[in-house]
């Protein structure tokens, strides 16, 4: 038990210095919490807001006193495209969030528990899988009024699937071994042995997969964002200032290109930082590559 | 093949020894394309049919039980006009029954009526925009497994060389620039600003190119991805040594031999990329102005007309079924251990 402790902790620490050796997942990291910190912080500082209108300056190239120009409003683009990311932002988190919730309790569980359940569990995922979710989604919007909460939700509820497959792979890996049976003859319950002492051991493999999930909702919010399907102006978003944008992109092209540019920094963080996180994490794969 | 048996062997021993191969031939059918039909029809029962049946429960329950009238819309309605309209549609029955009448519809090809363009049937919408959307979409699966695998196969010849770099830096790029953000970029530079190429429309062949690269590149990225990896594997492997003890040339070795296992986390890919590249193809026909579903299901949605939507779901549910079986079909063919695996499970 001792010695177990022993090495996952130097096993976590050791990850980190991977990490942290590894120049691209570091730059990746920084780069993300730059965004991050920028679209959360920045709007605060700017001097103008993202719905301010002034149609005397409307369409202005990027200067010094619009650092990525305006719009055919006249609204500053910076401010938009960092309110844009708060959005983005935001849904990431939370859809992350949800699925994070769903699919490890239902991986962990159906893993644990094993037999006729875990049988039926996974039929179901096997089913839900085969099923066009960007189309449940887009049929969500059409039934239901739009608001942001329920694409978060709806969104996270799509992306639990895989989760599901692998915390339940690794659960099932785990639970034969000594220190669950320590807690089995300790007496601990099953919810307590699952959410305490197995769950946490597959977090290595829960935080690669969520550098994966992270990129497909925020892909997915500013592909229904584009679509008109997302979030509704005034308000914007990464994928609606890209459509927006793109009706103007011959005589005004940064309308266009910074909010890209802004999905694309970040997507480029995320996967960069995801591909350090999965070799740190994964010293089989980190020894091949 | 023909066996040049008579030069050295008697009548007897040539007759027992084309039995044999025919016993050979027999028993290689038996253990090899029977089970594969076998599994494709286990599939299809036991994974296509109820996958469907719930997708169709899923959706047509989210609609019918939604709040609000799908007849709810600027202008206020009177209560006789719903009433009449919710009979018109079909509407004022048990939901269940309607369920009932709806399935039965679709398996006729009947999928109701549009609600916002009154007088056409979601069917003549959709039958006039898929044929569109079906080629784009084949198009660019195309465009992604020619310039994903050479990528992929390229990176994996000499990993950590120049071109593994090269193949992986632009595999990276296109996994960060989405279809959404490529179209536009692409339109720009070749159709407005150099004018080589078209951004309207869907007749001539050059029409196809830019809405082709906008919308395959995404999966050409990811297919490299996994087919340098899958490469990878395979060719570390024993009977690649054994390949390249006997003297193979390294164009046998890879090609002929590692492909069929490096491939397949790429055949895995192609079920998910096919769904992708179907509501990818969405935006790519916004931007280029080309007549395919992407311009039914996105007003549809944003009107609220449910039935058309509801068909769209159960189209593009209907169709990655398909392509998922015969993924799995494929997969089971190239690797006997999952069709093994499968059947017992």
């Amino acid at each position: 038990m001792k010695n177990r402790n022993l090495r996952s902790y130097s096993l976590g620490a050791d990850a980190w210095r991977r990490l942290l050796r590894n120049r691209a997942a570091v730059s990746g990291l920084v780069l993300l919490i730059l965004m991050v910190l920028a679209c959360v912080a920045g709007p605060w500082f700017s001097a103008y807001t993202f719905e301010e209108m002034d149609l005397f300056s409307a369409n202005e190239a990027p200067s010094a006193k619009h650092w990525f120009g305006t719009d055919e409003l006249g609204r500053d683009l910076m401010t938009r495209t960092l309110v844009g990311g708060r959005i983005s932002f935001a849904v990431a988190l939370a859809a992350t969030l949800v699925s994070l919730l769903i699919g490890v309790t239902y991986g962990g569980v159906s893993g644990y528990v094993g037999g006729r359940l875990d049988t039926l569990m996974m039929r179901i995922v096997d089913v839900l899988y085969a099923l066009p979710f960007t189309l449940l989604v887009i049929l969500l919007i059409t039934v239901f009024e739009r608001n942001l909460m329920l694409l978060f939700i709806a969104i996270g509820a799509v992306e639990w699937l895989t989760m599901a497959r692998i915390v339940r792979g690794q659960v099932m890996g785990l639970r034969h071994q000594e220190f669950i049976e320590a807690c089995q003859v300790l007496g601990y319950s099953q919810a307590r042995i699952l959410f305490r002492h197995l769950l946490p051991n597959v977090l290595g493999t829960v935080i690669i997969y969520v550098t994966l999930t992270i990129p497909s909702v925020m892909l997915l919010e500013a592909f229904l964002s584009f679509l008109g399907l997302g979030v509704q102006p005034p308000m914007s978003s990464w994928g609606s200032l890209i459509e927006d944008g793109r009706g103007a992109m011959e005589d005004f092209p940064w309308l266009m290109i910074f909010p890209g540019l802004a999905l694309f920094v970040t997507l480029l963080a995320l996967n960069f930082l995801g591909d350090g996180l999965r070799d740190a994490l994964d010293p089989r794969r980190g020894g091949e590559s | 093949m023909v066996l040049p048996l008579a030069k050295y062997f008697s009548d007897d021993q040539c007759k027992l020894l084309t039995d044999f191969k025919a016993d050979l031939d027999e028993s290689l059918y038996a253990r090899q394309v029977a089970p594969v039909i076998r599994f494709f029809f286990y599939r299809l029962l036991f994974q296509a049919v109820p996958t469907l049946l719930v997708l169709t429960l899923l959706s047509f329950m989210l609609v019918r039980l939604a709040p609000g009238s799908p007849f709810a819309s600027e202008k206020e309605l009177s209560a006789q006009t719903l009433e009449n309209l919710n009979r018109a549609y079909g509407l004022d029955q048990p939901v269940p029954v309607q369920y009932v009448r709806y399935l039965g519809g679709v398996l006729q090809g009947d999928l109701g009526p549009s609600l916002t363009k009154p007088g056409y049937s979601v069917r003549e919408l959709i039958a006039s925009a898929l044929p569109v959307s079906l080629e784009l979409g084949l198009l660019a699966l195309l465009y992604a497994l020619v310039v994903g695998l050479s990528l992929g196969v390229l990176a994996a010849i000499r990993p950590n060389g120049w071109g593994d770099h090269f193949a992986m830096s632009l595999a990276l790029l296109g996994i960060c620039i989405p279809g959404f953000v490529l179209g536009p970029l692409l339109a720009l530079a070749f159709g407005l600003k150099l004018e080589w190429l078209p951004v309207m429309g869907w007749d001539s062949p050059a029409d196809r190119i830019l809405p082709v690269i906008s919308l395959g590149s995404i999966y050409a990225a990811y297919i490299a991805r996994l087919a340098r990896g899958g490469m990878l594997e395979e060719l570390s492997k024993d009977y690649i040594r054994t390949a390249r003890a006997k003297g193979l040339s390294e164009t046998r070795v890879i090609l002929g031999h590692a492909l069929r296992g490096g491939i397949q986390p790429v055949i895995s890919l192609l079920g998910p990329a096919a769904a992708g590249l179907l509501t990818g193809a969405f935006v790519v026909e916004v931007i280029f102005n080309i007549p395919g579903m992407g311009r039914v299901i996105v007003p549809a949605a944003q009107n609220r007309d449910q039935f058309l939507v509801l068909g769209c779901v159960l189209l593009f549910g209907g169709l990655m079924v398909l392509f998922n079986t015969l993924v799995d079909v494929v997969l089971a063919w190239l690797n006997p251990r999952i069709r093994l695996h499968k059947e017992s499970a």
